[in-house]
């Protein structure tokens, strides 16, 4: 059982019944990863090419280890938000949702991949 | 006849002799580094999958990744994440409905431009520090 009107229920949402969800969530995303870049692309840099241990090492710093999962995390959300908006743009159809669904299913994927190695590096340190 | 003057009129902008607006260019490469930048954080995935699982894994990938194809993709994956970073800032301005004035787009057009460069070019310096 509804408690909302039908009026009420689609006031704000427009033809694409979503309003602007999609377009909020992704400047939130967007403005996480003003703060987020910078910090975690100087450490990679740093880090990139020593040897096992030492990035090992690196990334086992509490201050690295949340940086990166917060990254990675934050990073995939916002691609696949943007992703979305470009697939909406140039294809449509049946591969505008096929593209959509494996675009955010591999964000996902790989959000996954990249945090759970960190957090395995970060407790096994 | 209605359409004596027809030849005499200016045209519509033709796309071999319209000169691109520097922010349209800003526009098409806000999107394609986006789109890059999933890929090359994807692999960024894939090397810190490596180092957890075993350091044959991780000698494997990070040869790979500090190949000199493997820094030429990392380079382009930071020259695009500044340009993302700095022309998103741009974009975060706009949606408060400020600066769309001609000339200011122009000047921030240039600005992140620049800034993605020095950006680009300190990431580089921190890379080669040892």
């Amino acid at each position: 059982m509804r408690y909302l009107t039908d009026r009420k229920r689609a006031t704000g949402l427009g033809s694409a019944r979503s309003g602007t969800g999609h377009f909020w969530e992704q400047r939130v995303s967007a403005i996480a990863l003003v703060v987020l870049t910078p910090l975690f692309i100087f450490p990679l840099a740093y880090n990139m090419g020593d040897s096992y241990e030492a990035v090992r090492a690196a990334y086992g710093n509490p201050v690295n280890a949340i940086v990166a999962v917060a990254f990675m995390i934050t990073a995939f959300l916002h691609f696949f938000q943007g992703i979305q908006v470009v697939i909406e743009d140039y294809v449509h159809g049946r591969w505008e949702l096929v593209l959509i669904i494996t675009t955010r299913l591999l964000s996902a994927a790989f959000a996954l991949i990249g945090s759970l190695a960190i957090l395995k590096i970060f407790f096994g340190a | 006849m209605a359409d004596v003057e027809r030849g005499n009129r200016p045209l519509s902008p033709h796309l071999q002799v319209y000169k691109w607006p520097l922010n349209m260019g800003m526009s098409i490469l806000h999107r394609m580094t986006g789109v890059a930048l999933g890929g090359v954080t994807a692999l960024v995935a894939i090397w810190f999958l490596a180092l957890a699982w075993s350091p044959e894994a991780f000698a494997l990938v990070n040869g790979l990744m500090t190949s000199w194809l493997g820094w030429l993709v990392l380079l382009g994956g930071a020259a695009s994440a500044w340009f993302h970073f700095a022309n998103g800032l741009r974009h975060l301005v706009w949606d408060t409905g400020s600066s769309f004035g001609q000339r200011r787009v122009q000047r921030t057009a240039i600005l992140g431009l620049l800034a993605s460069a020095i950006l680009t070019l300190v990431t580089i310096w921190v890379a080669a520090s040892v």
